[in-house]
């Protein structure tokens, strides 16, 4: 009873627990009757009758781009000796960087120096674009299509229907002719076009390292001589296998984190409307944040363990 | 069995049983990581970058299962 009293005389925690309760009513009167929202896998073209590789996950791959520009023009423009508060969290950044580097790659080694580039460039790549998918307007701002494509993409089964708020049945695709709205923004990371991109990069600068390194002889690890050495020339072909395999779990890991969180935001935003979505919102910041520190990571131990020669202790 | 219905089964199957493994997989790593940095916390940062590591390769078995998961449900 005390409690009771205690709380109605707080007037800032009664009117919270009154705001709170009110959204979550809110949230599960259905006021407008929204239609549930489709979910597109692949990265859909802007223009209707335009190329079409001008997609919406390359405009935003341009503006990330751009972004992460003016990000470094801001911050060595007016470099000073006490740095101001842009540049001291550049400088923050590149530093924490650059010794996470070399506690994998070796402290002060060339190798450290060689990959720092690629690596911080993977980095800060892939967080500015799995934080950009995050902003509002993402994926609810766009182009009405008449629709005639977007039926074309359904028979060919691009396309990902959505459970609504009540029912989980699975949504019909949108019937003919009837407009198709098709986002201006897509975060970069949920097209799997970006993604293989990059894994391509960092599993081909991987056996360049490797070769820059070791020279022919690492290809040593994939390839040996069957009749010296059995085992190894079925454990080599084994490694070939990771080596290409690398490219697939490169490319999904990025691609599959941050495309089912849009869908994991989505599904709760329908769920309940305020109030829950936000603390999907915190998960989907952490896991952005962890998904390119593991793009990193990995790419860096990869280029790593390339270097390294495996026939030194014979 | 309709086709449609047997794909539906399949996809969500393929991702569901293919999450085990990995989920078993990262729960041994992070427990053995917080054993390890329990008893020596100055290697906090070794560990926890180790460990994200082990993540990462054990997860690319559930991403195979979320490949196949994706395959068998839109081609």
């Amino acid at each position: 009873m005390n409690l009771l009293r205690a709380f109605l005389s707080n007037a800032r925690l009664r009117n919270a627990t009154i705001g709170i309760v009110v959204l979550l009513v809110l949230s599960v009167v259905p006021f407008f009757n929204a239609p549930p929202p489709h979910v597109e896998l692949a990265a859909e073209a802007l223009l209707e009758h335009g190329p079409k590789w001008f997609t919406n996950g390359l405009l935003t791959t341009l503006l990330v781009d751009l972004i992460i520009i003016l990000m470094a023009v801001f911050a060595v423009s007016r470099m000073k000796e006490v740095p101001g508060a842009w540049q001291n969290i550049v400088e923050m950044l590149v530093e924490g960087m650059w010794n996470l580097t070399q506690s994998i790659a070796g402290h002060g080694s060339a190798n450290s120096r060689k990959f720092f580039p690629w690596v911080i460039t993977i980095f800060i790549f892939v967080l500015v674009s799995n934080y950009i998918g995050l902003l509002p307007g993402f994926g609810s701002i766009g182009i009405y299509h008449s629709g005639a494509e977007s039926q074309a993409q359904a028979e060919l089964g691009n396309r990902l229907a959505m459970a609504g708020a009540e029912s989980v049945a699975v949504a019909a695709p949108a019937e003919e002719g009837k407009p198709v709205l098709v986002p201006l923004f897509r975060s970069p990371s949920a097209d799997l076009n970006m993604t293989l991109a990059l894994a391509l990069i960092s599993v081909f600068m991987t056996q360049f390292f490797g070769v820059q390194a070791l020279g022919m002889r690492y290809f040593t690890k994939f390839f040996k001589n069957p009749f010296k050495d059995g085992m190894g020339a079925v454990v080599g072909f084994f490694e070939l296998i990771a080596e290409i395999s690398k490219i697939i779990s490169f490319s999904f890991r990025l691609f599959g984190n941050i495309f089912a969180g849009e869908v994991v935001l989505l599904v709760m935003a329908f769920l309940v409307t305020f109030l829950l979505p936000s603390i999907f919102y915190g998960l989907e910041l952490f896991i952005g944040f962890i998904q390119a520190l593991v793009f990193m990571l990995l790419t860096l131990a990869f280029f790593t363990m390339a270097t390294v020669s495996h026939d030194d202790h014979h | 069995m309709d086709v449609e219905v047997a794909k539906e089964l399949g996809s969500a199957l393929a991702i569901g049983l293919g999450a085990i493994g990995p989920g078993v997989g990262i729960g041994l790593i992070g427990a053995k990581a917080m054993e390890a940095m329990g008893r020596n916390p100055e290697v906090t940062n070794t560990v926890q970058t180790n460990m994200l590591l082990g993540f990462a390769f054990c997860e690319s078995v559930a991403i195979y299962a979320l490949v196949i998961s994706l395959l068998v449900k839109f081609v």
